[in-house]
């Protein structure tokens, strides 16, 4: 393996963000901190929900909101990987980085590598923390695997959106241009209850909100009733094969300018 | 002359200015389309969960009052202008004041703009136009009691990214009150213990009451006590952190 090829430039990358993001807790805080914030919130505070009329979720509210927070988390644990470009740019190592790989797309890749690091650190405390506050999981291996996929999925193209974005900006003021289409796309969705019970302008966005139907696929698995299962993962396909060709812009803008 | 520079600095920055007030109003948007369905719970105060929901956009916009504080009075120490306040004469509660002038500035648009949304997107404020005044000196002290937590902060650490830092414990004390729901409504134990031990709730409630049921005593006591309360602890912080600062220079 070639010092500057492509899986020696990923696993450097991706090595030294992970290690960046477990030895600063202002990285690995906030990126935790905040979907368990959201599961404690609303699986504490809202567990009354599912006495309302029309709940219809059999695993019960804490499995519900679960089914959120672990795609909140997947999402945000891409998101702020793009942060974390954004940063290598303004402190001039991506600069460097791009002067010393040959196969650059091994960038990208690495990038992608620390993101999952990162998804997978904050997920798992965050299904311990359910495990505890009560989250019954009735899906099959088969099921789970198939959730932990879709979340893995959605890691993916989070980590691909923002990096396009980083790559194009190279500044942390990018910071919102990533954030805020990954918030109102996670909040536009049935988050605190079935898509039925959702009223007004919210249940019209979450009509034709891709996130929607990932959501509700990834519920249906942990509770042992798989509902438009292809239908999600054929969505997060076509998602993370947009935001390759988007992640592979944004890495041609930066080359233009390295 | 701080208090002048502070509204000014403040106000035309439009980063602190428009998250203040867009997020909130987003937020309660999306909130109150979500949780409509609550209102269907045996006990639950209103019909409509926008009404119940907007006490949430103040708390929230006070939440950005802090960090905006923290951050400013973190730029001065960083930029050295703290290091040449304190070789004039002026008294530390002054200077502590002037500093949060802009906070209350921005607290002030934030509180006029959450009412008069709420008004137009059919929120019928119970106690009325006095009840409205109300709503706003009330979210003015609660802005000014988080501001002063931010200040406080930043006056220990002499870092803005410190102030960040604690910016997600602000959105705690938030997300572990009766935000989502009334307390008597939270079924987890702990979960009700917990916001019944949290000012802000208290707090929240207190707006809420003069939205949703008119005049009540023990509600707008309980929420102006535990903003003005907080305010007073956080400010008398402040001003130590601030001599400690000030000899350290």
């Amino acid at each position: 393996m070639s010092r500057g090829g492509f899986w020696s430039v990923a696993l450097a990358v991706g090595w030294r963000n992970a290690h960046n993001f477990f030895t600063n807790p202002a990285m690995a805080i906030p990126a935790l901190m905040f979907p368990l914030f959201f599961f404690t919130a609303f699986a504490g505070g809202l567990s009354r929900v599912d006495s309302v009329p029309g709940f219809d979720f059999d695993g019960g509210y804490t499995t519900f909101v679960y089914g959120f927070v672990l795609l909140q988390a997947s999402a945000f644990g891409g998101i702020f990987t793009g942060f974390s470009i954004a940063r290598d740019f303004e402190s001039g190592f991506s600069r460097r980085l791009m002067l010393a790989a040959s196969r650059r797309g091994g960038i990208v890749a690495g990038y992608w590598l620390a993101a999952l690091v990162r998804a997978v650190f904050t997920v798992s405390v965050i299904t311990v923390v359910a495990l505890i506050a009560g989250l019954t999981i009735d899906g099959s291996a088969v099921d789970l695997v198939g959730l932990y996929t879709l979340a893995i999925l959605v890691n993916a193209v989070a980590m691909l959106f923002g990096s396009g974005v980083a790559m194009r900006l190279r500044t942390m003021q990018a910071g919102p241009a990533m954030q805020t289409p990954a918030f109102l796309f996670l909040f536009l969705a049935p988050v605190w209850v079935p898509y039925d019970l959702l009223t007004g302008w919210v249940q019209a966005a979450a009509s034709v909100n891709p996130v929607t139907l990932v959501l509700e696929a990834g519920r249906g698995l942990l509770s042992g009733d798989p509902t438009e299962v292809l239908p999600a993962f054929a969505v997060v396909l076509l998602l993370a094969a947009v935001t390759v060709l988007w992640a592979y812009g944004g890495l041609r803008s930066a080359e233009r300018v390295a | 002359m701080l208090a002048r520079r502070s509204v000014v600095r403040t106000l035309r920055q439009p980063l602190m200015v428009v998250p203040s007030l867009v997020f909130p109003l987003l937020l309660l948007s999306i909130n109150s389309s979500g949780l409509e369905s609550t209102t269907m719970l045996p006990g639950f105060p209103t019909d409509s969960y926008f009404e119940f929901a907007l006490a949430i956009a103040f708390v929230q916009g006070a939440l950005f009052s802090a960090n905006s504080a923290g951050t400013n009075v973190a730029n001065d120490i960083e930029s050295g202008f703290l290091n040449r306040l304190s070789l004039t004469p002026l008294r530390r509660v002054a200077l502590m004041m002037g500093q949060l002038s802009g906070i209350l500035a921005l607290g002030l648009i934030q509180a006029v703009t959450f009412v008069l949304v709420g008004v137009a997107f059919g929120a019928g404020i119970e106690a009325g136009l006095l009840g409205a005044v109300v709503i706003v000196a009330m979210s003015l002290t609660i802005s000014l009691a988080f501001g002063c937590i931010g200040a406080f902060v930043a006056l220990r650490s002499g870092s803005g990214e410190a102030v960040q830092g604690v910016f997600p414990l602000f959105f705690a004390a938030l997300f572990l009150s009766s935000m989502a729901l009334p307390r008597d409504l939270i079924e987890i134990d702990w979960f009700q213990t917990v916001a019944t031990y949290n000012p802000v709730s208290y707090m929240l409630e207190g707006i809420r009451s003069l939205v949703i049921t008119g005049w009540d005593g023990e509600a707008l006591a309980l929420g102006f006590a535990c903003a003005g309360g907080v305010a007073l602890i956080a400010l008398a912080a402040a001003s130590s952190a601030l001599r400690t600062r000030m000899v350290r220079t």
